[in-house]
């Protein structure tokens, strides 16, 4: 009987969202083209709409995730009464009944987390983190940026943006068929040209960093991401409670479209996120009946604290132990730019060793021409050689010393592309290859190859002019002719003879075990 | 000797040429093809032995080994001046052979018995006049000379056998050889090309320009994503500038990177060359192997005053050992890196691999 009730007014509900759709579109619309947030009612709709997508889909994985998933019995209890709260949910109830039902929920979870010593349930993300002591299938849900080439994902993702106002970049050039799987923009087109200027939805401070990051003004992702903890702070700092809300939850939500705004300008990084989620999870941490003064007080300390301890120090930790594994009279081997090898090189010349130092470049970035001016200026002896000249230098190396974009969970190091060609020709002369890396950049994925997650840079970056001609100018008139600009590739574990990490020199192998220990951690 | 305008004229070409030689290596005048050069040594060659006072075969080859060190040394990257010089130096000998009577193989073959008999080198000094030698050589130099116009199209016709659809191929650089290979097979195959562009200079740009507009699906790649491709690839094809005796490669710069990748994906790697890039030279055996050019390349001036304390390089050659080639591909055919030494005591004789 409750069952029919129940179908009868969804089936209601839809209809009536129906026939407001078209109307909610054009106001959406007017509100977006004027800048100005969604008003009150405008924001549940959508979130109406949202939860009935969601109910619809949780329906169909329901009983299967009950099966598959033996959670234990306080944390079932929680399930289910979630899942009612869902189903009996009806659009006339209060806001403050709601939030009553969800302070329940968390205070159960957190409950339930005080006695199983786990991770407090996250919001429904489609994940389900497996316990320590059970080994449970994970379900994850694959992110957006690598499923270009599915029109459902696709739209999905036009549909998010949509609801939180940010613009969709338009995609450029002619892709290669192995890629169209991923993204690939211009830089001449970045996304600020679709907002309007001034945009109240997103913080200028935000909205200035993307711009940073897609026209490679910010690149490297230790400066990534300690600008964007930076920009989190300044909105930390500039956020005011809204009325009959609470700052750990509006907060995260504010903070959603930012970074889908700043995704959108280029993807992120593994260490931006391992950094978002260190910061969502203080934000929701934050005791309900703190004053707002406090709270932000605490958030800004715990990102500088987290900047200083992963960032800052492990470059001091990373350093003392490099310079033990640096003699006096070696030649060093570096490639590109990296913050953290650069750092190293420059103690170990403070601390008055003796060593000699070649840079290796790669078209297009150039970014080992920063390497250089920085070891110069310091008064390091330096060579320079473009990346397809290592084969006639590498037998003079006696170390090589790479830094990482990320260390993932199958012990394969993902960094710059050509990191990967410059361990497999050291291997090839049998010269150590050390990836010095922080543990805040260990990440949880697991790819074999440099094909199913990377990021693709402009095309056109790849022009030269060569006496004064350009031979690639018309690539886009050619129908057959493709350009091909990756940004990361990745190295196998064989090919890297040690890893440094704030945590100690490890085997390549062993990331797993510190991610675990991590975890357990916090 | 009174000093005949012919003689002049001989030596003008000669200056000439070499003028040309040196320009060419340095990048500074046009940028010639090495099957260019070696018709143009050849062809002048021929002049050599038409023009040039000699009554004997022992003289031409005395003349002709003069003005090839002089030819080698203008300059000494440009294998093929000297590899045709000892070309003609062999057809010499064969033709001087031939009218002796004496049978060619005989005299060709060191065999132990007359290693010892004859007190090492053979008592020939080619001293004998012949009359139809200057005739016989010139006919047998223009029958290298049709050989060497037609060895792009004999490696072009090979290609169907090697090339099947769908196949992904990479490259690297510029190669005549390589892109008159692959149009071929174009014609009757559809396959994807992969272009590493080979910076500084970025040859590979103007390869995938033209092996687009022949319709070949191309991608153009930076030299640093070599390795992370190299998964997909099928064949690796490369040209080279010279075939060394051992059976290694002289080629431009990042193609032992490319011959590394391509072993540790089990990719075959095979070289289109025709037979006059064959050289008797090894690896390391002269100051030669490596030559340089002018580091603005890699560094611009542009960046200023870092360039006085930094040291930069810009090689120009890479060596790539035999163990990573699979297989050559020349105008007489297709063979393993292992039997580059018989083809090469087919084509020099071996008091010829010292000029």
């Amino acid at each position: 009987m409750a069952d029919a009730d129940e179908t009868s007014k969804q089936a209601e509900r839809n209809t009536n969202v129906g026939d407001g759709i078209a109307v909610k579109k054009q106001d959406i619309a007017r509100a977006k083209n004027e800048g100005k947030e969604l008003t009150k009612d405008e924001k549940q709709r959508l979130r109406k709409e949202k939860k009935q997508q969601k109910k619809n889909k949780k329906d169909d994985k329901g009983e299967s995730e009950h099966e598959n998933v033996p959670l234990p019995p306080s944390q079932a209890v929680v399930q289910c009464q979630s899942q009612k709260v869902c189903t009996s949910e009806k659009p006339a109830k209060s806001k403050a009944e709601q939030r009553a039902e969800r302070r329940a929920r968390q205070e159960a979870d957190r409950a339930a987390k005080g006695k199983k010593g786990e991770s407090a349930q996250q919001p429904p993300s489609g994940k389900s983190k497996a316990p320590p002591n059970e080994l449970q299938p994970v379900v994850k849900r694959l992110p957006e940026h690598v499923q270009v080439d599915d029109p459902a994902a696709v739209r999905k993702l036009a549909k998010k943006l949509e609801r939180q106002q940010i613009p969709v970049r338009s995609e450029y050039g002619y892709k290669v068929s192995l890629f169209s799987h991923l993204h690939q923009y211009s830089r001449k087109a970045p996304l600020t040209q679709q907002i309007s200027i001034p945009s109240t939805v997103i913080h200028p401070y935000i909205v200035r960093l993307g711009l940073q990051y897609s026209q490679g003004i910010v690149a490297g992702s230790n400066a990534r991401s300690i600008a964007l903890l930076h920009a989190f702070q300044k909105v930390i700092q500039d956020y005011k409670t809204p009325p009959n809300e609470e700052l750990s939850r509006d907060l995260v939500n504010k903070l959603k479209p930012y970074i889908s705004y700043l995704n959108q300008c280029r993807p992120l990084s593994a260490s931006m996120g391992n950094a978002i989620k260190y910061v969502k999870k203080e934000i929701s941490n934050i005791p309900c009946l703190c004053k707002e003064e406090e709270a932000k007080k605490q958030l800004l300390s715990c990102i500088d604290n987290y900047i200083k301890e992963k960032i800052t120090l492990a470059a001091t930790t990373i350093s003392a132990y490099a310079i033990e594994k640096i003699s006096n009279g070696d030649v060093i081997l570096v490639y590109g730019c990296s913050s953290l090898v650069n750092h190293i090189l420059c103690d170990a010349f403070d601390k008055k060793r003796k060593f000699s130092v070649i840079v290796v470049d790669s078209r297009p970035r150039l970014e080992g021409r920063e390497a250089l001016r920085r070891l110069v200026k310091k008064g390091i002896c330096c060579t320079y050689v473009l990346i397809s000249a290592v084969s006639y230098i590498l037998p003079e190396v006696s170390k090589v010393f790479l830094g990482a974009h990320a260390l993932l969970a199958n012990g394969y190091v993902m960094s710059r592309v050509g990191t990967s060609q410059i361990a497999l020709v050291a291997k090839a002369y049998n010269v150590p290859v050390l990836v010095c890396c922080e543990t805040y950049k260990f990440c949880e994925r697991v790819q074999t190859d440099s094909f199913v997650s990377n990021e693709l840079d402009d095309p056109d970056d790849l022009m030269v002019t060569r006496k004064g001609k350009i031979h690639l100018e018309n690539w886009q008139d050619i129908r057959q002719l493709g350009l091909l600009n990756l940004v990361y590739d990745v190295t196998p574990p064989d090919f890297v003879d040690l890893v440094i990490t704030d945590l100690g020199m490890i085997p390549c192998t062993s990331v797993p075990v510190v991610l675990r220990v991590k975890n357990v951690d916090q | 000797m009174p000093v005949t305008d012919k003689e002049v004229a001989l030596s003008e070409r000669i200056e000439a040429f070499l003028a040309e030689l040196k320009r060419g290596g340095s990048g500074a005048g046009t940028l010639r093809g090495s099957g260019e050069t070696a018709r143009e040594t050849t062809a002048l060659l021929r002049r050599i032995t038409g023009q040039a006072q000699w009554s004997s075969a022992g003289d031409l080859m005395e003349i002709i080994r003069k003005e090839g060190r002089r030819m080698m040394a203008t300059q000494p990257s440009e294998t093929t001046v000297g590899n045709m010089v000892r070309r003609v130096l062999k057809i010499i000998r064969e033709e001087y052979a031939r009218l002796r009577g004496s049978s060619e193989v005989t005299d060709q073959q060191e065999s132990l018995h007359q290693l010892l008999t004859s007190g090492g080198l053979s008592e020939e000094n080619f001293g004998q006049h012949f009359k139809d030698l200057r005739a016989n050589v010139i006919e047998a130099i223009n029958e290298l000379l049709t050989e060497l116009e037609a060895t792009t199209d004999h490696i072009a016709m090979q290609a169907l056998e090697h090339i099947h659809s769908n196949e992904v191929i990479m490259t690297i650089g510029r190669s005549r050889t390589v892109e008159a290979f692959l149009k071929d097979a174009a014609l009757k195959r559809k396959f994807h090309v992969i272009v590493a562009e080979c910076a500084p200079f970025c040859q590979g740009h103007e390869m995938a320009t033209s092996l687009s507009e022949a319709g070949i699906e191309t991608t153009v790649i930076a030299d640093a994503a070599i390795f992370a491709v190299m998964s997909r690839v099928n064949k690796v094809i490369i040209g080279t500038q010279t075939v060394l005796a051992n059976g290694g490669l002289r080629a431009v710069n990042g193609t032992h990177t490319l011959a590394l990748a391509a072993r540790h994906h089990s990719t075959p790697l095979i070289v289109c060359a025709p037979m006059f890039k064959l050289s008797p030279q090894f690896h390391n055996e002269e100051d030669t192997f490596h030559k340089f050019v002018s580091p603005h390349e890699v560094l611009p001036f542009t960046e200023g005053e870092i360039l006085s304390k930094v040291n930069v390089y810009c090689p120009v050659f890479d060596y790539v050992p035999p163990e990573l080639i699979t297989l050559f591909i020349s105008n007489i055919g297709g063979n393993a890196p292992s039997y580059t030494y018989r083809l090469m005591s087919e084509l020099y004789h071996p008091e010829d691999h010292e000029l």
